[in-house]
């Protein structure tokens, strides 16, 4: 099951880190969505998994018996997942309003924050022109 | 136990919240917003005379004592960083009063301030490393709304390349935090310095997680390879949030790395701080000179930020309690001079309407206290005597000449050179040659913009003259930063009881 799980998170990452890298606006976002639910499943294998023994104290018991799952990591990955769904959903909306305001949904014409290319070339002129 | 420590964080809550509820109401919006942030410089100041006297304050939030419950946790170093958050925070406020147009204030401008710095407080004082990346996720969220409210286009770009690489890291914090509990068992500070101390045979396991660590904190402070978004996003902007985020932001990021390469990640210290010590060389070199080859002013001084966060992860790769310290003091130092020249390079902007040196001049001879602030602080930040850089960079040199590392003083040096380089050239095209149009129109500038930067140039030349005064603080941080125990001692050994 680790085995499975490992490699479930490695192919999210990879899945993620390539979407991620490419030109198009709503892969970036989709790439952001899958790092962060591999992140979440990490979490979840790196800190062990423990089959059938719920982390209950029994009757007349004043802390956990050894051997019982560990009930943080779900906390943890429950609170990344609220914040996750958050930014995913704010960087959905920005995409959105790139993608009306730019006029395209290609990464590379995002230019408007990058400084002017120096006015030297006499080709470009007479292209512009 | 003391709600002192807690006040940092519920304060800004308290007004983000009034602010949102009053949202309807935006004439309400920016008197809420200065009382807020008038009783949160309160309170830091009472936690920072609190922790001067009394030593290390710890609180456990909830009521659980300390390996498993969340505890807030006050040393020097937080409690410094906290009181110039407010200070800053504060400023910025006094500055959005006639700056900020009224689209973004109904959008609730001022409670994002307030959401922004209840972050980076949070930030500072959580002494549980899966809080504090909570605290991050709570500061990037604010920073994001902060950056678009009201935009156009060159915001929404900037936006999106800042909410994709920030998202990164903060996939790489939280990979971290996961493995990190996955092979320690726990998520207080104080218990992971313990567990991964004593654990001989993990420590390759444990670097290999600092270096996600390292990663994920170094892309938020912005050192070399990790800072190409912060030139291509800070100068879009509006001033006042410009001069938070260049004041605040990616200092929560060296703050971060300090946190975590002093209190739990000391095992394989040959490695991490060679490592460290070539990329803040490098962070140093690169920004100075991205910073020569620009014209337009904010561009200019988004560089710098780079170049100076350099030096402070610097102190960190050191690592003598001098050097710590004189991190701390080049935090402080810089938090000032850098967002009172963002602060200055709004009001050129709204009296000639332009950041681009060519289109500037002759403001020297027009607003001479203008020039006096840029003067002061710019040569602050440039390291000339007597002002308050002069001071952090003599610092920073000779602890790095006390370890014998002879080359990075003279990169110190040298960087220090570049800087006055960019100062000069700002200086003289902005504010000294004549005005290139012949005579101008000029917009209008209110008191509110004026009091913010002449009261930071004042705190520029005051830490310069008053340096003794002020090291004595960073001097304690620097210590209980190299010796860890007081702060394991006070989580851990009940010091909230």
């Amino acid at each position: 099951m680790e085995l499975l799980l490992a490699v479930t998170v490695g192919w999210l990452y990879a899945c993620g880190l390539y979407l991620l890298l490419r030109r198009t606006l709503a892969q970036v976002v989709i790439g952001l969505a899958l790092l962060t639910n591999g992140t979440n499943l990490l979490i979840f294998v790196a800190a062990g998994l423990v089959r059938g023994e719920p982390p209950l104290i029994g009757d007349g018991e004043e802390v956990l018996a050894a051997g019982t799952a560990d009930p943080l990591p779900q906390a943890l990955i429950l609170t990344a997942i609220v914040i996750g769904f958050a930014i995913q959903a704010f960087a959905m909306a920005l995409a959105y309003r790139v993608y009306r305001s730019v006029g395209s949904d290609d990464i590379d014409a995002l230019t408007t924050t990058e400084p002017p290319p120096p006015p030297v070339a006499v080709q470009t002129a007479e292209g512009d022109a | 136990m003391t709600l002192l420590v807690a006040l940092p964080v519920i304060l800004p809550l308290a007004t983000a919240v009034a602010g949102l509820l009053l949202l309807s109401r935006p004439r309400w919006q920016a008197p809420i917003g200065f009382g807020g942030a008038l009783a949160l410089l309160a309170a830091a100041a009472a936690l920072l005379a609190r922790t001067w006297q009394d030593g290390i304050q710890v609180i456990e939030v909830g009521g659980w004592p300390a390996p498993f419950g969340i505890v807030l946790v006050s040393d020097m170093l937080s409690a410094v960083m906290v009181t110039v958050a407010a200070a800053v925070g504060l400023a910025a406020t006094v500055y959005s009063f006639r700056v900020v147009d009224a689209g973004r204030i109904s959008a609730g401008y001022y409670a994002l301030i307030h959401v922004l710095l209840m972050g980076v407080c949070g930030a500072f004082l959580s002494g549980d490393i899966f809080n504090l990346y909570v605290w991050f996720e709570v500061m990037l969220m604010a920073s994001f709304v902060l950056l678009v409210i009201g935009g156009e286009r060159p915001q929404f770009e900037a936006g999106l390349k800042y909410v994709a690489l920030n998202l990164l890291g903060s996939v790489g914090f939280l990979s971290g935090v996961g493995l990190l509990y996955g092979a320690a068992g726990t998520l207080n500070m104080a218990d992971l310095a313990l567990r991964v101390g004593e654990a001989d045979a993990d420590a390759r396991y444990y670097t290999v997680v600092a270096m996600l660590f390292l990663v994920a904190f170094g892309l938020k402070a912005a050192v070399f390879p990790l800072y190409f978004w912060l030139p291509a996003s800070y100068h879009t902007a509006p001033a006042p949030v410009a001069a938070l985020f260049a004041g605040l932001l990616t200092k929560v990021g060296v703050y971060s790395l300090l946190r975590v390469f002093t209190l739990i990640f000391t095992q394989d210290t040959g490695y991490t701080r060679e490592l460290l010590l070539w990329m803040s060389a490098a962070t140093m070199v690169s920004g100075v000179l991205g910073a020569a080859a620009h014209q337009d002013m904010k561009r200019i001084l988004s560089f710098h930020i780079i170049s100076q966060i350099g030096y402070m992860t610097m102190g960190l790769a050191l690592a003598t309690p001098l050097a710590l310290g004189g991190t701390l003091f080049y935090m402080v130092h810089n938090i000032i001079a850098k967002t009172n020249l963002f602060f200055v390079a709004g009001v050129v902007r709204r009296l000639r309407g332009s950041y681009e040196l060519k289109d500037l001049g002759g403001l020297a001879r027009a607003h001479p206290w203008l020039a006096a602030a840029f003067f002061v602080s710019a040569f602050s930040l440039a390291g000339v005597p007597p002002l308050s850089g002069f001071f952090a960079k003599f610092i920073m040199v000779r602890a790095a000449i006390e370890t014998r590392e002879y080359a990075v003083a003279g990169v110190m040096l040298g960087v220090g050179l570049l800087t006055l380089f960019s100062m000069v050239k700002i200086w003289t095209e902005a504010f000294l040659k004549p005005s290139p149009g012949g005579a101008v129109s000029e917009g209008a500038v209110g008191a509110a913009s004026w009091v913010p930067v002449i009261a930071f140039a004042l705190l520029a030349i005051a830490m310069g003259v008053g340096a003794e005064w002020w090291w004595r603080p960073m001097e304690l941080a620097g210590q209980q930063l190299f010796d860890r125990t007081g702060y394991i001692d006070a989580v851990l050994g009940g010091g909230a009881r």
